[in-house]
């Protein structure tokens, strides 16, 4: 029993993909996102968190898949990694699962849909395959900065 | 009573009063016959003797006693205050000031202070020595009553009550005077009622006396069984009643006798005013103002929601109700966020009697002007900010400034000059401290920046004097060797700019042989509130800080001009730049304005002026600067976020960055 992660099921075109919920500090909805200008395409701008200013990331595009507008299903996932608080926006955020942690399997093994580098296992259920993002690497830093210093040399 | 819960409030009004001390003997030293000024630094030291005796910390309050002496001699005008006194209480209030940062550090508050004290003592001596007896005569402190208090008196007595002065001496090894004075009112209250006492009964019962205190009260129980209620209460000393005969002379005050300590006299004008001061101001942590304010913002969102719907259903009621409401919260904001920022003045106060000091010490004429401390920082940044300041004065004053005479021969004024300035400018706070000393050596810096291997002799050569003079920022880098021959005091500026780099700030040096040098220190706003003029581009709102707006012009489509492909306008007969906002921020086209005017907003960096193209004017308003997160960082133009009272989030435009060099 010991060996249960607690996941928030989100999804992304359909297909549901899970995020351990101990990243998580709260489901927002949408509300209005203030573009920030010279930023990666991905980073949709800032949004106001109860007195705090935040970045928000379109999940979909960081992970290069198909995307299409926030509808109202749409949510605002407030995430926390290494410091770092980033909202990212998912077309629904939908349910809570316990996965025991013996049925996930490395990414490695499944092609998938998004870049395995992004997926951190998968929890393989009896109805369905769980993808289980890593949020390190989707919110890797060193490459994100990468993106944002090509854009301003390319712009000046 | 265990004193622990109020030790925060005693260091900090301890030092507010040390700072008020230090303060008032600068000025008294300029105008030593202003005898209010006396008063107001024996008011201080008064309470700094209440406070400290009640918290335990004798040492404390036996200096501050001895002060209180000496400045009650100079306020009866028994003597001057010379500039042997002024020393040697400006040398008491340094020694308060270490006793108060050894408590704040955890330690006993226990100092040497006798050679303070029997120095005091020997300034003191030949006059006529202040008794400590509590008991001695002085009629000119009697009570006065007014006409109400003199008719409950006179009716009392109509009705075969007493009235009685009392006069209750605490033991000197009292140490809770307060706890104490308040079991004795308590059992006076039990037997009649208190009319008047001196000090007033929240004094008294805060232990804000000497070691006596006086009470008038009427009571049908006789005197003796008065002063048996009273003697029942421990750790008193000496109770003494007279009656209260003849209240219906108008000369009161000659009519009651009564024993008073020497310095009670003063104590109803001044409990008076603490009163006041109490009113005015409270302290609160500063994490509540923050949780207070991060609150009030989602009550901000929700009353745009409520705005919206008010709208929606078109209730005139609802829609009035709601816009009453926006204006409160709007000012609520504005007040909350003015709560966390302190003038630097906090900081800059500290510094004339350094200067003083120092300036002493080593023989020197010095004048201090300070400007700008009314500029609010963060408190967060001001409580930061002050170690590497005195570092940086000590080090203008030390080594900066020439002894008067190199100074005449050289053909400056005797009197050297050191400069505190803080503004804001853009989005950053600047501080300078400029002198007009000797100056860096640029030889000399570079020399030792290549003996220390820092430096390449080639590379020196095509340095600027700015490049070089900033290894005097370098560690292990002596000062002291570098500018002049006067024994430094060992103090890095390494550490100085470590500290700035630390909140976020950099730190400049400017220096002219023989002339002065200057030292900027930058400080972002990241914390601070900003004024700003928030426009409109296209739908997309942005602040610009006013600070670096010199004017907005409204421009017609013909005086706009191109020079190379760059769009340029006339602005005073000067050709400025014009930069689209629209375009710089390649804000998402919306509709074509079919204006035939712009908005140009004419922003300054230094000299330079550069035109900034907006579709609309929104309004001025003070913003709070937010930073964009660690995940965004260095966005080009701007400088931050804002949260607006709609709750959206709103960029705010740093033209430091768009104005071309």
């Amino acid at each position: 029993m010991e060996n249960l992660l607690k996941v928030i099921v989100i999804t992304l075109n359909n297909q549901r993909y899970g995020i351990n919920v101990q990243q998580i500090l709260s489901i927002e909805k949408m509300q209005e996102i203030t573009r920030v200008p010279r930023t990666s395409e991905f980073i949709k701008g800032v949004i106001n968190l109860r007195g705090e200013t935040i970045p928000v990331i379109d999940l979909k595009e960081r992970l290069q898949l198909e995307t299409s507008e926030p509808t109202n299903q749409s949510r605002i996932l407030v995430i926390q990694v290494d410091a770092v608080t980033v909202g990212l926006i998912v077309d629904s955020a939908t349910d809570v699962l316990d996965i025991d942690t013996n049925e996930i399997e490395r990414a490695s093994e499944m092609a998938g849909i998004v870049n395995e580098k992004y997926i951190a296992g998968i929890a393989k259920r009896a109805e369905e395959l769980l993808l289980l993002l890593n949020l390190q690497t989707i919110l890797n830093f060193e490459e994100t900065e990468e993106v944002i210093q090509l854009e301003k040399v390319e712009e000046e | 009573m265990n004193t622990d819960q109020y030790i925060d409030i005693f260091l900090d009004e301890s030092r507010e009063h040390l700072q008020a001390i230090n303060d008032n003997l600068l000025e008294l030293e300029k105008d030593p016959k202003n005898l209010s000024i006396v008063n107001d630094i024996f008011r201080s030291a008064h309470t700094l003797k209440g406070m400290s005796a009640t918290m335990g910390f004798e040492d404390i309050a036996a200096l501050t006693h001895k002060m209180e002496n000496v400045l009650d001699q100079i306020r009866n005008e028994e003597r001057s205050a010379t500039t042997a006194i002024v020393d040697i209480i400006f040398a008491s209030v340094e020694a308060l000031e270490v006793v108060v940062s050894d408590i704040s550090n955890g330690g006993d508050g226990k100092k040497d202070v006798t050679a303070l004290v029997s120095a005091i003592e020997g300034i003191e001596k030949g006059q006529d020595a202040v008794d400590e007896q509590v008991t001695q005569d002085h009629t000119s402190n009697s009570f006065e009553f007014d006409d109400y208090q003199l008719e409950v008196i006179s009716q009392a007595k109509g009705q075969g009550y007493l009235a009685l002065s009392i006069m209750v001496k605490l033991r000197d090894d009292c140490i809770l005077k307060g706890p104490r004075a308040y079991m004795v009112m308590e059992k006076l209250e039990s037997l009649g009622e208190v009319i008047q006492t001196m000090p007033s009964v929240e004094e008294i019962e805060d232990g804000n006396f000497d070691q006596a205190f006086s009470v008038v009260f009427v009571t049908k129980v006789s005197e003796k069984d008065v002063q048996a209620t009273i003697e029942n209460v421990s750790e008193i000393e000496l109770v003494s009643i007279s009656e209260i005969s003849n209240v219906n002379s108008v000369t009161t005050e000659e009519a009651i006798k009564i024993e008073e300590a020497p310095s009670s006299s003063s104590q109803s004008v001044p409990s008076e005013e603490k009163q006041s001061q109490k009113s005015k101001t409270i302290r609160v942590n500063l994490d509540r103002i923050d949780t207070l304010l991060n609150l009030f913002e989602e009550v901000v969102i929700d009353r745009s929601r409520l705005q919206d719907i008010a709208n929606k259903l078109n209730n005139q009621d609802l829609v009035s109700v709601v816009e009453n409401m926006s204006r409160v919260t709007l000012d609520m904001q504005e007040l909350m966020l003015s709560m966390r920022m302190l003038p630097v003045e906090q900081v800059f106060n500290r510094f004339p009697r350094m200067i003083r000091g120092l300036a002493r010490d080593l023989g020197k004429e010095i004048t201090l002007k300070i400007s700008g401390k009314e500029t609010e920082l963060d408190r967060i940044v001001i409580e930061e900010i002050s170690d590497p300041l005195v570092h940086l004065i000590r080090n203008s004053v030390d080594h900066g400034i020439e002894i008067p005479g190199v100074r005449e021969e050289v053909g400056k004024s005797p009197i050297g000059t050191v400069e505190l300035r803080a503004y804001h400018s853009g989005n950053h706070v600047f501080i300078e401290i400029e002198d007009d000393g000797a100056g860096i050596n640029r030889e000399k810096v570079g020399r030792k920046a290549i003996e220390k291997g820092l430096l390449q002799e080639e590379q020196a050569k095509r340095m600027t004097d700015e490049e070089i003079y900033q290894f005097i920022f370098a560690s292990g880098f002596s000062t002291a060797d570098v500018v002049s021959d006067i024994s430094g005091r060992g103090v890095g500026l390494d550490v100085v700019k470590n500290k700035i780099q630390s909140l976020g700030g950099s730190i400049i040096v400017q220096s002219e042989q023989g002339k002065g040098s200057k030292f900027s220190i930058e400080l972002p706003l990241t914390l601070s509130i900003l004024s700003a003029l928030l426009v409109q581009v296209q739908r997309e709102t942005y602040a610009i800080p006013l600070s670096s707006i010199v004017e907005t012009v409204s421009l017609s489509k013909d005086d706009l001009m191109f020079v190379h492909g760059q769009s340029v306008m006339d602005f005073r007969g000067k050709v400025i730049p014009i930069l689209s906002l629209s375009d710089i921020f390649q804000v998402p086209v919306e509709s074509l304005g079919t204006n035939q005017n712009y908005n140009v907003v004419v922003v300054q960096k230094g000299d330079k002026l550069t035109g900034l193209l907006v579709d609309e004017l929104i309004g001025k308003k003070e913003v709070v600067l937010k930073s964009l997160g660690n995940f965004i960082k260095d966005v080009f133009g701007i400088s931050g976020a804002t949260i607006l009272g709609d709750g959206n989030v709103a960029l705010i435009v740093d033209p430091n960055a768009l104005i071309q060099d």
